[in-house]
C-alpha cells in the first residue's frame, strides 16, 4: 500500500511540487474510494473537500424538476474536482457522481486552506496550478454553450 | 523585297487601316474595336473604319466619364473604354453545357458551340497586360478554362499604343504601358499632325506578319520611329495618377486591421462596378437551371463580384459581411494576394475602377492612406 | 450506362446505390463508380467532389468512405440547403452527377511513423473517416492513433458501428456537449480531451475537422501540448462554385480552399484564422 506522499507525487496536478511541500499537504489528504453511483459531493452542502481524481469518471450534474439530473461535464483520471472550497461561503454548486468505480485523494478543505494561509509560497504554488485548469474549463464551457454543431439554417 | 516578319516596323496610312479591317473580316474574324455608343467609346463590331470614333476623346475622373470632341481627327485619340476586352474573352454570360436526361435517369452533356474568331482592334498596353494576366488565371491553371482558352487561342490582337492617357491612368507606375511591348500580333502608334495621318506598324507575330503582307505601306525610317517614341513618351509623362508598388504586397497583407478600411467603407456602396469594369477581375458564379419538363438542364456561368453578400455565403451567413471586409478583400486580392496566386499584380493601371466608381473611390489614394500611417497587426500567431 | 467523358467542368452521372440517415440532419449517400473513367474515383482522404443534382445545382462534399474501396463512393452531408435537401430525397437507382476529386488531402505520408491525433467535431468526422480506414489498412506504419470526437449530443453521433469497431486499434474517445440520461460517456467540449490524451507531442501529427471555432481551439490545444505548428492540419471550408480555382469564391486570404486546401497545415493559415471576415 503506497504512502499518501507517493500517491500525491504521481498525480499530474501536483507535478513539480517539491517533496517538502508534498509532505505538508499530505497531512490534509486521505485516499478515498467511491462506488458506482455514489456522490462525492452534493449541491448546497459544505464544500469540505478538494479531490484529485486517480481513477474512474465523475459526472457534474444539477437537478431540474421534470428533467432530472442534467450532466454538463465529466471529469476523469488526472483531473481535479472542487473549487467551491476556495470561495466563501464554501458550499458545493453541483452534484458530483461516480459513474463507475472512482478512486480519489480527498483533501480536507479547512486543513488545506490553513496550510496555504500559514505558508503563502505553498499557497501560490497551488494557485499556479489551479488557475490554468479553471481557465481551460471556462473556455471549454463557453465553447460548449455556443452549440457549434447545431443546425445552422 | 522579302515579306515582313515579326519585329519589322512599317508605316501605313488610313487606307492601310481600312485594308487591315477588310483583310481581317475577309479571313473570318469578327473585328471588334472602338465605336461610339451609349455616350461612350465602346468596343463593338467594326464593319469598316467609318465606325471608329474619329475626332473623339474621353475625359475621365473619379466617378465621371464624358466624351469630348478633339481638335483633330485621330481615330484612337481616347484613353480607355468602360468595358475591357474581358467581355469578349471571358464573357459575362456563357452556357457551359446543356444536359438531357435519359429514361434511365442518367444524363448526357452536349458539346458547347464553337467560339467566335475575333480580332481586337485598338488594344491598349494596359488592356493587353490585363489579357496576359487573365491568361495566367484562366489558361495556365491545372484546369484551363475551355471557354477562355478557345476564344483566346483564336484572338488576333492589334494593339494601339496610348498617346492620350486620361486623368485616372497610371499604367506607367504599374509598368504596363503606355507602349505595348509583347503579346500582340500587330501594334500601331497613331501619328497625326496638320500635314498627315499615319500609323507606325510593328509586327509582333507570324500571324501578324501574314496579315501585314496585304497592307499597303512603306518601311519605317528613323524619323517615324522618333515620332512614335515621342507620342509614347508624352503619354508616359502625362499620367493622371501614380501607384507606388514598392512593398505593396506586405503593406496590404500586414495592415488588414487598419482603420482606413472602415473609412473607405463609409463611402463604398459595394455596387461592384469596379469589378465589372476591371480588366483582370475574373470571378464568376454558376447557375443551374432546368426547363419545365425537367429533362433538359443547363449550366450557365455569369460574372460575379466579391462585393455581394452572396459571394462568401456559407452555412447560413456570409463570411465577409461588413462592407469594409469586402472592400478590403477586393483591394488586397488585386494588389497583394494576386502575387501569391499568380506571380504578378492584378492591377494594370487602367484607372477604370476610379472612373466608374459612383463615389470616385481612388485605389491609388486608398493605398497611400495606408502607406502614410501603417498599423501592422501583431506578428504571426502560434 | 455508357462511360461518358469526364472533365473538371462537366459532371458525370453516377447511380445512387443506397442512402441512409446518420442523424437528424445528416445522411450518407453511396454511389456506384462504374461510370467513371477506369471505373474508379481515385480520391485521397481529405479530397472532395462537387455533387450535382440534375437541374438544381452542386454541393461540395468530402469523400467519406474507404478511398481504397473500389466498389463504392460514399459522401456524408448535412441537408441544410436546397441542393443537399434534394440529395437527401434521392432514392437507390436514381442519378447524382459528380465532378472531382478536387483539393489537397490529409498528409498520410507525413503521419507514417508518428503518433496520429485525429480530432473531429460534429459532421467533421466524415472527412476524417477515410483517414481511419487508411490507418487501419496499414496499422503498423503508425504509432499511437487517437480519435477524439465531439458531438452535440448522443443522438448526433454518426458512424456508431464503425466507432465501436475502430476502438482498439485506434483509441476512440467520444465527448458530447449535451448529455441525456443513459449516456455514461464523456461530457464536455471535445477540446477538453486534449490535455490528458496519451500521445507524444514531439512525434505527433494532428488532423482536425469540424466547425471553424472548434478547429481553432483544438489546434491551440495541440500547440499547448507541444505539437509543432507545421504538423497540425485543418480542413477548411468556404463557398465553392467551380472547385477549380477560377471562380474566386472560395478565397481564404491569398489561398483558394478548393485548390490550396481544403487541408492546410496550421502554420500556413494561423494568421488568417483569427482575422475576422477575411
Amino acid at each position: 500500500m503506497k504512502g499518501i506522499d507517493a500517491i500525491l507525487a504521481e498525480h499530474p496536478f501536483l507535478g513539480g511540487f517539491s517533496r517538502d511541500a508534498l509532505s505538508v499537504i499530505a497531512g490534509c489528504a486521505a485516499n478515498r474510494r467511491y462506488d458506482a453511483g455514489s456522490y462525492l459531493c452534493r449541491e448546497g452542502e459544505p464544500a469540505d473537500h478538494f479531490f484529485l481524481i486517480r481513477h474512474g469518471r465523475i459526472t457534474l450534474e444539477t437537478n431540474a424538476p421534470e428533467r432530472g439530473a442534467l450532466t454538463f461535464q465529466t471529469l476523469g483520471e488526472g483531473e481535479i474536482l472542487g473549487v467551491s472550497w476556495l470561495v466563501p461561503p464554501y458550499r458545493w454548486d453541483f452534484d458530483a457522481r461516480a459513474v463507475g468505480l472512482v478512486r480519489a485523494v480527498a483533501f480536507d478543505a479547512a486543513c488545506l486552506r490553513g496550510k496555504c494561509e500559514a505558508d503563502h509560497d505553498l499557497g501560490y504554488e497551488l494557485m499556479k496550478r489551479f488557475v490554468p485548469e479553471l481557465v481551460r474549463r471556462m473556455q471549454a464551457a463557453r465553447l460548449q454553450s455556443l452549440n457549434l454543431y447545431g443546425q445552422t439554417e | 523585297m522579302s515579306a515582313p516578319g515579326a519585329g519589322t516596323v512599317r508605316v501605313i496610312d488610313r487606307t492601310g487601316i481600312a485594308r487591315l479591317v477588310e483583310e481581317l473580316r475577309g479571313q473570318g474574324y469578327r473585328v471588334l474595336g472602338p465605336t461610339l455608343g451609349d455616350g461612350a467609346i465602346v468596343y463593338e463590331e467594326v464593319a469598316s473604319v467609318d465606325d471608329l470614333p474619329a475626332g473623339w476623346t474621353d475625359e475621365q475622373e473619379g466617378g465621371s466619364y464624358r466624351l469630348k470632341r478633339r481638335g483633330d481627327e485621330a481615330w484612337f485619340g481616347y484613353a480607355s473604354s468602360p468595358h475591357s476586352w474581358k467581355r469578349l474573352l471571358h464573357p459575362p454570360d456563357v452556357r457551359l453545357w446543356q444536359a438531357r436526361r435519359r429514361d434511365d435517369g442518367s444524363f448526357d452533356l452536349s458539346e458547347p458551340p464553337p467560339a467566335p474568331k475575333m480580332a481586337f482592334l485598338g488594344v491598349r498596353s494596359c488592356d493587353l497586360q490585363a489579357i496576359l494576366v487573365q491568361d495566367r488565371v484562366l489558361r495556365q491553371s491545372e484546369h484551363p478554362d475551355p471557354v477562355y482558352a478557345e476564344r483566346r487561342e483564336m484572338a488576333f490582337i492589334v494593339a494601339v499604343n496610348c498617346g492620350d492617357p486620361s486623368a485616372v491612368c497610371f499604367c506607367a507606375s504599374m509598368e504596363t504601358g503606355p507602349r505595348a511591348q509583347a503579346g500582340f500580333d500587330l501594334a500601331l502608334t497613331e501619328l497625326i499632325d496638320d500635314s498627315r495621318h499615319e500609323f507606325l506598324l510593328e509586327i509582333g507575330s507570324a500571324a501578324g506578319a501574314a496579315i501585314a503582307e496585304h497592307l499597303p505601306g512603306r518601311e519605317a525610317g528613323e524619323a517615324d520611329m522618333s515620332r512614335a517614341d515621342a507620342v509614347v513618351a508624352t503619354a508616359a509623362a502625362r499620367m493622371g495618377r501614380r501607384l507606388d508598388t514598392g512593398g505593396i504586397k506586405e503593406l496590404l497583407q500586414e495592415n488588414q486591421l487598419h482603420p482606413h478600411w472602415e473609412e473607405v467603407a463609409e463611402r463604398c456602396l459595394t455596387c461592384g462596378n469596379c469589378t465589372m469594369v476591371c480588366p483582370t477581375c475574373f470571378c464568376t458564379t454558376v447557375e443551374d437551371t432546368a426547363d419545365l419538363t425537367g429533362d433538359i438542364a443547363e449550366r450557365w456561368r455569369r460574372w460575379d463580384s466579391c462585393f455581394t453578400l452572396e459571394f462568401s455565403y456559407m452555412n447560413g451567413g456570409s463570411v465577409r459581411n461588413a462592407p469594409a471586409a469586402r472592400y478590403r478583400h477586393w483591394l488586397t486580392h488585386k494588389l497583394a494576394s494576386w502575387y501569391d496566386q499568380f506571380g504578378t499584380s492584378g492591377c494594370v493601371g487602367c484607372g477604370r475602377c476610379i472612373t466608374w466608381c459612383p463615389v470616385g473611390i481612388d485605389i491609388t489614394e486608398e493605398v497611400e492612406a495606408i502607406r502614410a500611417h501603417p498599423q501592422p497587426h501583431g506578428s504571426s500567431l502560434g | 450506362m455508357t462511360a461518358a467523358r469526364a472533365s473538371a467542368l462537366a459532371p458525370l452521372p453516377l447511380r445512387v446505390r443506397a442512402i441512409r440517415q446518420e442523424n437528424a440532419e445528416s445522411a450518407t449517400i453511396e454511389l456506384d463508380p462504374s461510370a467513371l473513367p477506369y471505373g474508379r474515383l481515385g480520391a485521397s482522404p481529405g479530397q472532395f467532389n462537387m455533387l450535382y443534382v440534375f437541374g438544381m445545382g452542386e454541393s461540395a462534399i468530402s469523400v467519406t468512405g474507404d478511398c481504397d474501396e473500389p466498389r463504392s463512393i460514399l459522401h456524408t452531408f448535412r441537408a441544410v440547403g436546397p441542393v443537399t435537401a434534394a440529395m437527401r430525397r434521392l432514392e437507390p437507382g436514381q442519378t447524382l452527377g459528380l465532378r472531382g476529386p478536387f483539393g489537397t488531402g490529409w498528409p498520410m505520408r507525413a503521419a507514417e511513423g508518428a503518433d496520429l491525433v485525429i480530432i473531429a467535431g460534429g459532421i467533421g468526422l466524415a472527412p476524417l473517416r477515410p483517414v481511419v480506414h487508411a490507418v487501419l489498412a496499414r496499422r503498423q506504419l503508425y504509432g499511437r492513433v487517437l480519435l477524439l470526437y465531439g458531438a452535440r449530443s448522443p443522438d448526433d453521433i454518426i458512424f456508431r458501428p464503425e466507432l465501436e469497431k475502430w476502438n482498439g486499434p485506434v483509441e476512440v474517445v467520444v465527448s458530447v456537449d449535451y448529455a441525456h440520461p443513459g449516456w455514461d460517456g464523456h461530457v464536455g467540449f471535445v477540446t477538453g480531451l486534449i490535455p490528458r490524451a496519451r500521445f507524444d507531442p514531439a512525434e505527433t501529427v494532428g488532423m482536425i475537422c469540424g466547425p471553424e471555432v472548434m478547429m481553432r481551439f483544438a489546434a491551440n490545444g495541440l500547440l499547448e501540448r507541444g505539437v509543432p505548428e507545421d504538423r497540425i492540419f485543418l480542413s477548411m471550408e468556404r463557398n465553392m462554385k467551380c472547385a477549380t480555382g477560377q471562380c474566386g469564391h472560395c478565397q481564404f486570404g491569398p489561398t483558394f480552399v478548393c485548390r490550396d486546401g481544403p487541408v492546410f497545415a496550421y502554420d500556413r493559415i494561423s494568421r488568417l484564422l483569427t482575422l475576422r471576415e477575411i
